[in-house]
């Protein structure tokens, strides 16, 4: 059980600085999620925690202590890769044990640990078998029984997920998020899928080009994103953004009307309106509305999505129920008041809501 | 399908594959042969007596067991046979230690001057055997070495093939799982030892063949380094059988019919293996 504090982290690869000094407390027991595109720096900063990269510059505190210099196994922290390092040569028993491999625990301690953790992780019947006959979740829970095992500070995990199908990636969400729960252990995850983010998070960093862009809860970030990456990289489908402008209170929007009031601010934006909050609707009520053609529909059965163009843009919205929308047809769109974001086209940060 | 290119595919079938086939076979066949009749001879000739050697008939007319008791029973030969095997043994363990450690060190760790070693390493696979006995038996003789176990075994205990084909081998076990053995707090040589080295059987036991193999046979270091006959290897031993009184072809055969058994017992026991390595070792170098 372990704080982690990072002060000005940087990490240079000879002279390209990947990760620029980044900030960030992570409180004892939480299930802090780290998301971003891909080479975003993620990985790195993970890394850097767990002692497998050296530190270019800043300090890292976990437990009070300045770790900047420790070994890994000096940090007692546990880590679950991607492609889940089980040892092939080993049995489930014998890669759960492993994390004990530098314990002074007495055997018969050891075996118990071993036997329990497997029980937890619904492994008991297969700790004598060897990974190559394990399934992918089988595999991904041995993983994580030899990080469970030795009893960490913290647990990291990189992308332990997606090497999964669907279904069982969903499946394996609930188990790792239940086993926070049940352990209260400090949780480092990293993630490229915002799914996973936001299910699982108590508050989750958005990474980009190695800086930090924001940090919240979930909600947090759904409901006010910083910026437009945030804004379209949380929730899914990603938030519609349609060019606009404002002038003296009044905010027009390409291709479609506005009647919600005035707005304070002039110039270019983006106007940004969640699929989610933008249905297809009889009569357009106050608020942002839009009328154009059907383009593609996506029926999910309790709603469909309905990709509609508006403005030379296409736009995702929402029929709920089990009407879908035939394609080519004409269709309204309203989003209400107070459900748009807007953001500065020049340097991409939100201006605010309207 | 119409009957028509039905039998025009079977025309083409015949004519592309067949010919091809027939050639492959009898090249295998003619090249098995010749490799064949020498090892054929040579346990024929074990089963002669020495007035019939010059008969060169391959089945003996009165085959004899007499030369293989002989043999053996003369101390010589098994002082012999055991020197090899206590030669190829160690400089096998040698090298399987030591050509992983310093294979494993150049293909997993980041250092100043790695891509130099490696060079360096690769560069004396350049130099043929021949040119460097000298040097070694310079060596050899300013250190006293001479007439020793260390002398016959020193200049095959790492070998420049054995580093770099580890290394190749090592290339491909990826960073995690060195890395999750690190988060375990294991140090880096028992990373090695139990994680990584497993993870590359396959090309130890093909390194340990070879190694096997090549010391069991070598001949011209062992025959120039060694004086004394107690500490001759059995090539070499087998060899002064034809210089001493006349040559006794029918001992020399013998003898020699016994050198292969270990090497056949490692190719009988082993082929998996080294069908393996060979393909690996050819796909990975
Ligand atoms: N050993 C290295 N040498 C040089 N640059 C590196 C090295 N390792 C990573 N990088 C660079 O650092 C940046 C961040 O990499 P990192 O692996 O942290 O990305 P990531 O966010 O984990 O991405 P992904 O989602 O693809 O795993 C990338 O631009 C990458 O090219
Ligand atoms: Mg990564």
């Amino acid at each position: 059980m372990a704080k982690i504090e990072l002060q000005g982290l940087v990490k240079e690869y000879g002279r390209t600085r990947v990760v620029h000094g980044i900030d960030l407390a992570i409180e004892d027991g939480e299930f802090v999620v780290f998301v971003g595109p891909s080479g975003c720096g993620k990985s790195t900063t993970l890394r850097m925690i767990a002692g497998l990269e050296d530190i270019s510059g800043g300090t890292l505190i976990i437990g009070g202590e300045v770790v900047n210099q420790r070994e890994p196994k000096q940090r007692n922290i546990a880590m679950v890769f991607q492609n889940y390092a089980i040892y092939p040569h080993m049995t489930v028993g014998q890669n759960i044990g492993f994390g004990l491999y530098t314990s002074k625990l007495p055997k018969a301690e050891k075996r118990k640990r071993i036997e329990e953790t497997g029980k937890i992780l619904g492994l008991e019947a297969l700790l004598d078998r060897r990974p190559a006959a394990l399934s992918g979740g089988q595999r991904q829970r041995v993983a994580i029984g030899r990080a469970m095992v030795r009893d960490p500070v913290a647990f990291l995990f990189d992308e332990p997920l997606s090497n999964l199908d669907a279904q069982l990636r969903g499946q394996m969400r609930i188990e790792i998020k239940r086993l926070h729960q049940r352990l209260g252990t400090t949780v480092v995850y990293v993630t490229h899928d915002q799914i996973e983010a936001m299910t699982m998070a108590d508050r989750i960093v958005v990474m980009k080009d190695g800086h930090i862009l924001q940090v919240g809860t979930p909600s947090d970030l759904y409901e006010n994103p910083v910026d437009m990456f945030t804004a379209r990289f949380i929730g899914s489908p990603s938030m519609n953004l349609l060019p606009g402008s404002m002038a003296s209170g009044k905010l027009t929007v390409e291709g479609a009307t506005w009647s919600g009031g005035t707005v304070s601010g002039t110039g270019e934006v983006r106007v940004g309106v969640r699929p989610h909050d933008l249905e297809v609707a009889e009569t357009a009520g106050s608020g942002l509305s839009a009328t154009g053609p059907v383009v593609a529909v996506e029926p999910l059965g309790a709603e469909t999505l309905v990709h509609v163009e508006v403005g030379g843009e296409t736009v995702i919205a929402t029929a709920p129920g089990r009407v879908v929308p035939p394609i080519g047809s004409s269709v309204t769109v309203a989003a209400p008041t107070g459900s748009l974001h807007l953001f500065d086209v020049a340097t991409e940060k939100a201006l605010g809501r309207a | 399908m119409t009957a028509a290119t039905v039998s025009s595919e079977l025309a083409a079938n015949g004519r592309n594959i067949r010919p091809g086939r027939v050639i492959t076979w009898t090249l295998l066949l003619i090249g098995g042969l010749i490799m064949v009749t020498p090892l054929l001879y040579m346990f024929s000739t074990s089963l002669k007596t020495a007035g019939q050697v010059y008969d060169l008939r391959l089945i003996p007319a009165a085959p004899t067991l007499d030369n293989y008791i002989r043999v053996v029973s003369d101390g010589r030969f098994l002082r012999w046979f055991l020197n090899s095997t206590f030669v190829a043994l160690a400089v096998t363990v040698s090298n399987v230690f030591f050509d992983s450690l310093v294979g494993y060190t150049l293909a997993k760790f980041e250092f100043r001057g790695r891509y130099f070693v490696f060079l360096a390493i690769l560069s004396t696979l350049m130099i043929p055997t021949e040119m460097l006995v000298i040097p070694w038996y310079l060596m050899s003789s300013q250190l006293g070495w001479i007439d020793s176990y260390w002398g016959i075994m020193f200049p095959g205990m790492m070998t420049a093939f054995g580093t770099f084909l580890m290394k190749q081998f090592f290339e491909g076990v990826p960073n995690d799982f060195l890395e999750a053995a690190r988060v375990d707090g294991l140090n880096e040589f028992t990373i090695w030892w139990k994680i990584a080295m497993p993870m590359v059987t396959p090309a130890i036991s093909a390194l340990a063949i070879f190694t096997f193999l090549g010391n069991w046979t070598a001949f011209f270091w062992p025959l120039i380094v060694t004086t004394s006959r107690e500490l001759y290897t059995l090539p070499v031993g087998l060899s002064s059988f034809a210089v001493e009184q006349s040559i006794q072809w029918e001992m020399i055969m013998t003898g020699a019919a016994l050198a292969t058994i270990p090497t056949l017992l490692v190719f009988l026991l082993l082929q998996r293996y080294i069908v393996r390595g060979v393909m690996l070792a050819g796909l990975k170098g």
